[in-house]
């Protein structure tokens, strides 16, 4: 779209797209589907600018429409979405369970503390190591657990979208959550030189 | 009383559904008398916060460095 004739707003449509894109490969973990989603919100954007009006940030209302193109993706793709819960992971996370807990049920190294994380949570650094934990997740997992944390749906929902039981669900978010805490704590809160 | 493995179980679980009443006790009982689990349970809330604090800043502007 050459810059000269694009009106403002779609200038500032096609600055967020780099935006947008992060989340929508964070959430979807497939690229054409993410290729595919933010798209579609710039189309969706561009068709209705008279619905953006000054209440919201145009950020905060892109997001807004993404999430929604984002169900209707893994709605369309429900099984493929869940199809990669598979023994290799399985086997993964049985070794999680062992490096974190002993054979008797204490925890093999005990939870560090994090101490007061209001200045953590002031830091890009800390969000980049965030997303970076979240990313490292095997894609089955990665994607239920932001539809919990992104989307913020309810486990219901989410089983009715993807066709899951609700002992998969919890399974896999129990998984995901342990994964993360041993994740934050090795690269950022362990690797802080203010704690031992 | 459940062993750490058992409460963080029931903690994370705690995240993303009710659990029992049963349970609940079960939990509060382990923490008042566990050295390491209320740690743990800290860093759960720890990470709640982070997760809502990062989904605004998906929203929004990313928080900017202190000068």
């Amino acid at each position: 779209m050459p810059s000269e004739l694009a009106t403002p707003f779609e200038q500032q449509l096609v600055a967020h797209r780099g935006y947008l894109l992060k989340f929508a490969r964070l959430q979807l973990r497939n690229e054409s589907w993410a290729e595919d989603a933010v798209s579609e919100t710039i189309v969706a954007a561009l068709g209705k600018p008279q619905s953006f009006g000054h209440r919201s940030q145009l950020k905060t209302w892109l997001v807004g429409i993404l999430k929604h193109k984002v169900i209707d993706i893994f709605r369309l793709n429900a099984r493929t979405v869940v199809l990669e819960t598979d023994p290799d992971t399985d086997h993964a996370n049985d070794e999680l369970d062992a490096l974190v807990f002993k054979a008797n049920g204490h925890f093999a190294q005990a939870p560090a503390d994090w101490g007061n994380p209001e200045q953590d949570l002031q830091s890009q650094q800390f969000f980049a190591v965030l997303e970076a934990c979240t990313d490292k997740m095997p894609a089955a997992m990665g994607r239920v657990f932001l539809m919990r944390e992104w989307l913020e749906l309810s486990s219901d929902d989410i089983c009715k979208e993807l066709g899951l039981s609700t002992t998969n669900l919890y399974v896999t978010l129990h998984r995901a959550r342990l994964r993360l805490r041993e994740c934050l704590e090795l690269n950022w809160f362990g690797a802080r030189p203010d704690l031992p | 009383m459940p062993t750490c493995k058992e409460a963080a179980a029931l903690l994370i679980a705690n995240e993303d559904r009710l659990i029992r009443l049963r349970d609940r006790v079960r939990v509060r009982l382990h923490l008042m008398a566990c050295k390491t689990c209320p740690n743990f349970e800290r860093q759960l809330l720890t990470m709640r916060s982070a997760m809502r604090q990062w989904r605004n800043y998906a929203s929004d502007e990313p928080p900017t460095p202190k000068a």
